[in-house]
């Protein structure tokens, strides 16, 4: 009798226990670096105020997040690079693309003495071309009146690793320079003529602080928790722009969306935008055939849109404005 | 045959031997899968390196331009920095390393202080690579651009001395050092990255070499020191000289662990594939290019990565079958003193 009531408990303690994990929602997505702190920061946040849906975010690089995404082994995938026409086309679920969160690309450069710098166009792709070696080169001193610059060779520092940030900087830097387009490109990963590659943006953070007279592209947040100066950046309307979140603000709110929202501030005209921001989006089905985890999906990506946001900005990342937060909740609403 | 075992006892063995020997079945089995696992991972890397070998050749052997957006792919830049920066450290590692074992291996210091020292230096095995790394950064690189100030200005400036008939003589540098040694000095270089590439491998040498300096034979030091041969003639010419074999496979072992090290290099070394002499400016392994490119790499670029890792598998193979050879032949020299 003992052993039968003891059994009775035990399988009323497992099937108790099932229950509970079954009414547990899991939600998994991959995908790029960049944006992984912000993620899952949101996961995290998300399960205190819904314990019941749990989101797990892996940071394996935006190529790697679309490739599981397109094999279907995520809820949800992430890029800085959205997905191309001919990636969309291989998912047969159909693609929604939600831009999610923005960063800036700042010039951290190292220079005892220079709190303040700007960077004219020429400057900027010269210095990666290698045509700008010494830091009082004309081409910076034009722009940097009552600045002593010191007579330092320029050391250069990039990304070795293959990083949607490489892609968005590169991206610019063609844009504009013709030189540029034609000697480096825009790629993921690319090879410049000069320089050292750090790996990661942690890396090249570290090379910068540790060389007087280094210069590297990083994200907007690493320079900054950091402390490390920024250059204020020429935009196309010629006037230099300091990196913060209000001039990424600018550029963002100019950008005219296209019907699938995956779109480049490539070369952003307002006389107060910060030259170089992107987007990173999440990627999603057009069509979810579990309607419990559709529903936990939705309700986690309208909450990262909305009260996610307010985390953007401790962390270095750029709030989405207003308009585009409307734009990225009403392809939301496509998701079935 | 044997007439002292009992009939029981034979009986016993002869069922026993009836039966299949699971441990030698289990030894087969356990040795066949580590072959079949070398073999499927060959298998695998050629299969995926493939078009790319199709595309090119041995181009991408002696090509040094690795440009991904314009599908030019070329590592023998990375070639040279693998083979450059393993032999750099073991030109540190090997001396250091052989003292160490000598000292180690002979009564200089009391046990206890020697079995610390020892378990010391192959603590330097434990320590992951990625902290080998940070200490690189945070230690080594600062070092390496104060060495680079003082040596980049003393083996280029112009040196002018006496000539014969008193005329003076100038020389651009130092010859074959200012090439060396040319700026701009970055701290993050190929010499950077040998010095912690050859910290990694000191226990690798210091354990096995001491390992052979232990295995020499009693009689043989002893036969030494009663000839009259002093501490350090017993040293060089007759315990080094018998433990050669152990030595230079040590070496070796280190060598191949020097060239697949990825972590601490791709951190250090700058991550360049520009060709230079100097060891001063950035370069590149290919292991770093892997571990680096690997994640965001697609369509060619992953089947040229893949060709590389294919050269680096050969590479290594290559010198620990080297250092197998070598192992053997002067094995078969040294048997004699024996």
């Amino acid at each position: 009798m003992k052993i039968t009531s003891l059994l009775t408990l035990g399988t009323l303690a497992a099937s108790a226990f099932l229950a509970a994990s079954a009414t547990a929602q899991q939600i998994s997505g991959a995908g790029a670096t960049f944006p992984a702190p912000l993620y899952q920061r949101w996961g995290v946040e998300y399960n205190k105020l819904h314990p019941a849906v749990q989101v797990n975010y892996q940071s394996v690089g935006s190529g790697a997040g679309v490739k599981n995404f397109t094999a279907g082994v995520v809820d949800f995938g992430a890029s800085d690079a959205a997905m191309s026409d001919a990636e969309i086309a291989k998912v047969a679920k159909g693609v929604v693309l939600i831009p999610a969160t923005a960063g800036e690309i700042v010039y951290a450069y190292n220079l005892p003495g220079v709190p303040k710098l700007n960077l004219s166009r020429e400057a900027m792709a010269g210095i990666y071309l290698g045509k700008v070696t010494k830091w009082d080169d004309a081409a910076i001193a034009k722009d940097n009146p009552g600045v002593t610059l010191p007579n330092l060779p320029i050391q250069v520092a990039y990304r070795a690793d293959g990083s949607g940030t490489t892609f968005v900087f590169t991206q610019h830097l063609s844009a504009i320079s013709k030189d540029f387009a034609d000697q480096v490109g825009t790629d993921k990963s690319v090879t410049f003529p000069v320089g050292v590659g750090g790996k990661g943006n942690e890396g090249v953070t570290a090379l910068v602080k540790q060389s007087p007279g280094a210069v590297g592209y990083v994200e907007y947040g690493y320079a900054k928790n950091n402390g490390i100066a920024m250059a204020s950046l020429q935009n196309k309307s010629g006037n230099f722009v300091a990196p913060d979140i209000e001039s990424a603000a600018a550029t963002l709110a100019n950008v005219q969306f296209p019907e699938n929202l995956r779109v480049w501030p490539v070369d952003p005209e307002g006389a107060k935008d910060y030259p170089i921001v992107s987007f990173t989006w999440l990627l999603l089905y057009k069509k979810y055939d579990d309607a419990a985890k559709l529903k936990a999906l939705k309700d986690f990506v309208t909450w990262g849109l909305t009260d996610g946001q307010k985390l953007s900005e401790e962390l270095g990342y750029v709030p989405l404005p207003a308009p585009v937060v409307e734009k990225a909740k009403a392809a939301l609403a496509t998701v079935q | 045959m044997s007439q002292t075992t009992t009939s029981v006892n034979e009986e016993g063995t002869m069922e026993f031997r009836s039966k299949p020997d699971f441990f030698r079945v289990l030894c087969w089995v356990a040795s066949a899968a580590t072959v079949a696992t070398l073999a499927w991972i060959v298998y695998t890397i050629l299969q995926q390196a493939f078009p790319a070998i199709q595309k090119f050749g041995f181009d991408f052997i002696s090509s040094s331009a690795w440009v991904p957006n314009r599908e030019k792919y070329g590592v023998l830049p990375f070639i040279i920095g693998t083979a450059v920066s393993s032999l750099i450290a073991l030109l540190f590692a090997c001396p250091l390393g052989l003292a160490i074992a000598i000292f180690l291996s002979e009564d200089f210091l009391p046990p206890a202080v020697r079995q610390t020292v020892r378990f010391v230096v192959e603590l330097l095995a434990a320590i992951p690579s990625v902290v080998y790394g940070l200490w690189g950064i945070f230690v080594v690189i600062p070092m390496m651009q104060e060495f680079g100030k003082w040596a980049v200005p003393a083996f280029t400036q112009t040196w002018v001395t006496k000539g014969l008939n008193g005329a003076p003589d100038t020389y651009q540098g130092i010859p074959i050092l200012k090439d060396i040694f040319a700026g701009p000095a970055y701290g993050n270089s190929l010499l950077t990255a040998s010095v912690v590439l050859a910290l990694m491998i000191l226990p690798t040498v210091t354990a096995i070499s001491r390992g052979a300096l232990v295995a020499v034979p009693k009689t043989l030091r002893e036969g030494a020191y009663a000839l009259g041969a002093t501490r350090w003639e017993a040293i060089f010419g007759v315990i080094l000289p018998t433990a050669a074999p152990g030595v230079v496979a040590a070496n070796i072992l280190a060598l191949g662990r020097a060239m697949g090290e990825t972590m601490a290099v791709a951190m250090l070394i700058g991550n360049s594939s520009r060709l230079t002499s100097s060891l001063l400016a950035p370069s590149g392994t290919l292991a770093g290019l892997l571990a680096n490119q690997f994640g965001e790499a697609e369509g060619l670029q992953v089947n040229s990565l893949m060709y590389a890792a294919l050269l680096l598998v050969i590479l290594t193979l290559g010198v620990n079958m080297a250092g197998e050879a070598i192992l053997r032949y002067t094995q078969k020299r040294t048997a004699g003193i024996r």
